[in-house]
Order: structure tokens, then sequence, then C-alpha cells
């Protein structure tokens, strides 16, 4: 069976982002006064071939561990599962 | 007998040429290497050069590491061969665990490309061999995404165990933000693994071996390496 998986990757909490810095310095110009503690991350969407959700999971935290993030620098979650 | 040094070519490497190139003006027989080969070729020491590897798409470095040729580099360093990777490769290195810490995005978001001091900080590499911890050495960057990072523990340990290779400094040697070309952490332009046998920098030494282009910073280092490589050969 074919399922959809999202996975998103973060920075880990501790380390400097110097896009969310970025973006959150543009936004007072625009209007946006109430906003802070930008911080910038991904979403890896995927379709893998599994017998059921539960394997299509594990397989989407394998690859989120194996690749999508660094462990030095990024957390990861698997965020949703649905067949496809 | 000249010492032979792989130049790995990853799809999107850019100075694998150079780095041939500087092998070949250094003394050395460079041997170009193919990224999904599991063939080293025999060679006495390997160059991971500089680029945009996979078009630095996902993370620099990231698809690069996963590569066929990096296990076999992987199975090198195990047994001590010399291993150096540049800038991008330096990225690799890190992003296969072979070196810690991670490069990410410049502190002040530009792309950074000029001639910089380095500090030597450990003549104990493969790299800095012939060095003496200290020295000032000149060098080109160019980089986004040169930011040496690793969380606190980690960091205390690179600093602890003298895994720092380089930092960025004035040219007199005092390391001071303002010359620190990227924000990193404790201004670490390069490390090494315990062994001194892996290596990765952020500057390009190969891109400083000959004085009618620019800074000869990259002469020392290359004569360590190929010393180095002449002493598996």
């Amino acid at each position: 069976m074919r399922f959809r998986c999202e996975v998103v990757v973060r920075l880990k909490p501790g380390l400097a982002d110097p896009q969310g810095r970025a973006i959150e310095g543009a936004l007072p110009a625009l209007g946006w006064v109430d906003v802070s503690g930008v911080r910038v991350g991904r979403v890896v969407e995927f379709d893998v071939q599994a017998p059921d959700e539960a394997a299509a999971r594990a397989r989407a935290e394998d690859l989120g561990r194996g690749l999508l993030a660094n462990p030095v620098i990024e957390s990861f979650r698997v965020e949703a599962v649905s067949p496809a | 007998m000249s010492p032979r040094v792989g130049v790995i070519t990853f799809p999107g490497s850019l100075d694998d040429r150079d780095a041939l190139r500087a092998v070949a003006t250094m003394g050395g027989e460079g041997v170009s290497l193919w990224h999904s080969d599991r063939d080293l070729r025999g060679v006495d020491a390997v160059i991971l050069p500089g680029g945009f590897s996979y078009g630095d798409h996902l993370r620099c470095g990231a698809l690069a590491a996963r590569s066929p040729i990096v296990e076999e580099v992987r199975a090198f360093a195990t047994r001590g061969g010399p291993v150096v990777g540049i800038c991008n490769g330096f990225q690799v290195l890190c992003e296969s665990g072979l070196l810690p810490g991670a490069l990410v995005r410049n502190a002040g978001l530009r792309f950074v490309c000029r001639i910089v001091q380095i500090r030597v900080e450990t003549s104990a590499s493969v790299l800095t061999d012939g060095l003496v911890p200290g020295e000032v050495l000149r060098v080109p960057v160019k980089h986004g995404e040169g930011q040496f990072v690793a969380e606190p523990d980690e960091l205390a340990r690179v600093e602890d165990e003298g895994l720092v290779l380089a930092r960025y400094c004035a040219p007199d040697g005092t390391i001071d933000p303002d010359w620190n070309v990227n924000g990193a952490a404790n201004a670490i332009a390069g490390v090494r693994n315990g062994a001194g046998n892996v290596v990765g920098l952020m500057p390009h030494p190969e891109h400083a071996v000959d004085p009618d282009v620019g800074p000869t910073g990259g002469q020392p280092m290359f004569a360590s390496l190929l010393a180095a490589a002449l002493a598996r050969a």
C-alpha cells in the first residue's frame, strides 16, 4: 500500500537561526509589531510503500533520522501519514 | 616517487580541478575519483573538494555524504588514511560523521568571497604537521554556509581534545569577532579528528599555492599533506 508522509525538520532550539532573525527583522516595517521568536524549518513530503500505516510511519522515521535531519543541528517529527 | 592524491568529483563539485592542479604544483600526482565508484584507485590521500555538490539541496554536503565513494573514504580513514575536506568537502565530512559539528549559513547571511587570515591551532594533523601553532596563513574563503556550529557539549569536546585545526584571526593572529568572517563558534575555520588523519576546513588552500595569482597560505598545508601521503606510499 502507498502512504503519503510528511516530515517536519526544525533547527534545534539553542542554535542561532539567521534566516529567522532576518525575517523577524523585516516584520515591523510590514506592520507586524507583535511577532517575535521566528524560526525557519522545512517540510519534506513523500510517498512510501508499506504493508500498513505503522510500517509506513517507521519508514518515515528512518528517513528522517538517516537523511532528512542532521542530528547535530536539527530535530524532526513525522507529522502525518495517510493512505495515498 | 610522487604521492598519489585522489580528488573526488561529486555532481556539482567545482574546485576538484583546482585541487588536482594544486597537488601537481606541489609535487604530487593528482588522481580523479568519481562519486559513484567504490574505488579509491590506490591513492595515498583523499581530498573532498569545494563546490556545490547536489546544488546544496537538503543541506550542504548531505547528499554527497551518502555517496558510495564516501563509504570507501570512511574505510580509508579508519585505516589511518589522510583525508582532507575543503569547504563543501568539509561539509560532507561533517555530514558523514567523520568530523564533529556542522556548517550552517553564514551569520551575516552574505556569501563571503575574500582573502582571510587563519591561525594554526595544532600541528597534530596531516594538513598542519609542518606548521607551528600560532602561525598565521593567508588563504581565500568563498562560501555562504561556512559557520561552524556544534552543541555545547560537543564544542567543549572539540576544544578540550585539541580538535580545532585553525581559527579566523586578525593579521597579527589575535582572535577578534571583527575577523570572524562567518560567525563560526569560537572562530573555528577547520577541525581535525582525534587521530589527526581526517581534517576539514572552510578556507581554500588549493587556491593559495601560486604566488603569481594570490596568497600562498596553502603551500605549507599541501606540503604537509603530500608528506603524509608519501609516508603511506
